[in-house]
């Protein structure tokens, strides 16, 4: 042993940096920055967004104020939905459904972003701490990651990710609506309308920066000089890849405004600002 | 040029124990960590043991922990920490220490083993091979690679479970493993070697949990997460979780 040191025989039974053979070290980690901030922004962050879109989703009421419609109720598949004129309106599930109609279709957004990649990070980091920052031990005795259920069902992604694009797709018709008028004559434009643009315009970049969009696009190639068409896609697709978690934020906020604009002007609270 | 006393807390010891020792060391202007451990060998501890070999950040030696962070010693300046800020260096804590800074890191060169080597495509002689630099230039990120190992260092799945070392390959090994599957050239296939249901099955990728403090840490900065750890567990589940591509196997399987 060298000389000059103070002898701390590593414990046995320790596991995780402490393991036998590595340095002897007590503390779980040496880190002196604010490492802890990330993921607790994290963790207050998404446990908002799921608080409110919790509240919004069970809440059944004030989704829609003519010609705006909440992208948490559309396409409304129940046939317990108010009348949304010309809305993504599909009583798939009939007069059975008794519950919110929210519920069937945010389950499709919310197994995308669930299995995202970003978030994936985002919340195995600041909810499960694991690990909670980089070079913090972590508190879990066992690790499996994704290889066993349930979390071996993150694979699912891409098929979210199609399903996601349909949802995008009713959610950019929902704001065409937005330039009818309450009576449902074109050549309207509200403060509504842009808020449904601008969320729908996230929600499309969010959608396409997707790690699963940007291997179906062409990342599964292996000669991208056969497929120049899937190659320029996929470098263009890799851009806002790069960019995913400031898309997964800025969607994840937009979508929650744009709800909120709609209770605010359905509710009464709120009137909305005509252009034209 | 100026210079001032800094304190620093370096790790002693060896697998047997060992312990973080005080020093007060000069430090000058534009000098880096392994600029100060290397003036503790000259002047206080002259049997400090420290890896280290370019001082340049392309050799992957001189791998540590600074204040807890996994860095190499030699890019990381003096000046981005206060003159009053204690300096913690300690080795690598995911591998087995031999003595002072300097750990085995031999769990890499194993893993390393692991992986099949790139596969020549029949046909086509050694130095005949032609490649179009698209098809290459995703691979040639991962062969920026110096081999510090301090994404092994870094990734929870190891150092935080030392059980997993068997199955886990690492963010090192995986991004090789997606390097060859995405090489032009490589035949692994035709001789039965499906490297990306190999990385999931016999490499341990479902381990990695994407949580990208490989790519945090990489020195060179290989975005190893985004583009080589997904897109190789999006080939796996091309291989593997596919529901058409498993359909489509069964019917194949049915026919033979």
């Amino acid at each position: 042993m060298a000389t000059g040191t103070t002898p701390t025989t590593p414990a046995s039974e320790d596991r995780g940096v402490r393991s036998p053979g590595r340095a002897a070290i007590a503390a779980p980690h040496l880190r002196t920055d604010r490492w802890w901030v990330p993921p607790l922004v994290t963790a207050v962050g998404l446990g908002i967004f799921v608080v409110y879109a919790t509240w919004r989703a069970f809440a059944n009421s004030h989704y829609y104020a003519a010609p705006y419609i909440s992208p948490f109720y559309s396409p409304c598949l129940a046939s317990n939905c108010v009348d949304m004129k010309g809305g993504a309106d599909w009583a798939l599930f009939g007069s059975w459904w008794g519950l919110s109609p929210a519920l069937l279709v945010l389950i499709f957004p919310l197994g995308f972003r669930l299995t995202c990649y970003y978030y994936r990070k985002a919340y195995y980091r600041g909810i499960w701490s694991s690990p909670p920052a980089c070079a913090v031990a972590e508190p879990h005795a066992k690790y499996s990651g994704e290889t066993r259920f349930p979390l071996i069902l993150q694979n699912s992604h891409r098929y979210f990710f199609y399903l996601a694009v349909i949802v995008a797709g009713i959610l950019t018709y929902d704001a065409v609506l937005g330039f009818r008028d309450a009576h449902g004559n074109w050549g309207h434009m509200g403060l509504g309308t842009l808020v449904l643009l601008a969320n729908v315009a996230l929600i499309w970049a969010y959608t396409v920066s997707c790690h699963s969009c940007r291997h179906v696009i062409g990342g599964k190639l292996r000669h991208f000089s056969k497929h120049p068409v899937r190659y320029r896609l996929w470098g263009w697709v890799g851009t806002l890849t790069a960019r995913h978690m400031l898309l997964a934020w800025s969607s994840l906020i937009s979508v929650g405004i744009a709800d909120l604009y709609v209770y605010l002007v359905s509710s009464g609270a709120f009137d909305d600002p005509r252009f034209f | 040029m100026s210079s001032y006393q800094a304190h620093f807390k370096v790790w002693r010891g060896d697998a047997e124990g060992g312990g973080l020792q005080d020093f007060q060391v000069e430090v000058n202007d534009g000098e880096v960590v392994l600029d100060i451990i290397h003036r503790l060998q000259a002047t206080q501890a002259s049997d400090l043991a420290v890896r280290w070999n370019c001082k340049a950040g392309k050799c992957g030696s001189c791998s540590a922990e600074v204040n807890g962070r996994p860095r190499l010693m030699c890019m990381t300046r003096m000046s981005v920490f206060s003159r009053e800020e204690t300096v913690t260096v300690t080795p690598m804590r995911t591998f087995p220490v031999i003595r002072d800074l300097v750990t085995d890191v031999s769990f890499n060169y194993t893993k390393a083993r692991e992986v099949p080597s790139f596969v020549p495509p029949k046909g086509v002689p050694a130095g005949e091979y032609r490649m179009a630099q698209q098809d290459v230039e995703r691979s040639q990120e991962f062969r920026k690679c110096i081999e510090c190992f301090l994404c092994q260092d870094t990734c929870h799945v190891v150092r935080d479970h030392e059980e997993n070392k068997p199955a886990f390959a690492g963010p090192r090994f995986l991004m090789r493993i997606a390097e060859l599957d995405m090489h032009p050239l490589d035949a692994a296939d035709e001789t039965g070697v499906n490297r990306a249901s190999s990385a999931q099955d016999d490499h341990g990728l479902g381990y990695c949990n994407i949580t990208k403090c490989c790519t945090e840490v990489c020195p060179e900065g290989i975005h190893i997460t985004d583009n080589a750890l997904i897109p190789l567990k999006e080939r796996a589940v091309d291989r593997k979780y596919d529901p058409l591509v498993w359909l489509g196997s069964k019917i194949r399987r049915r026919g033979q």
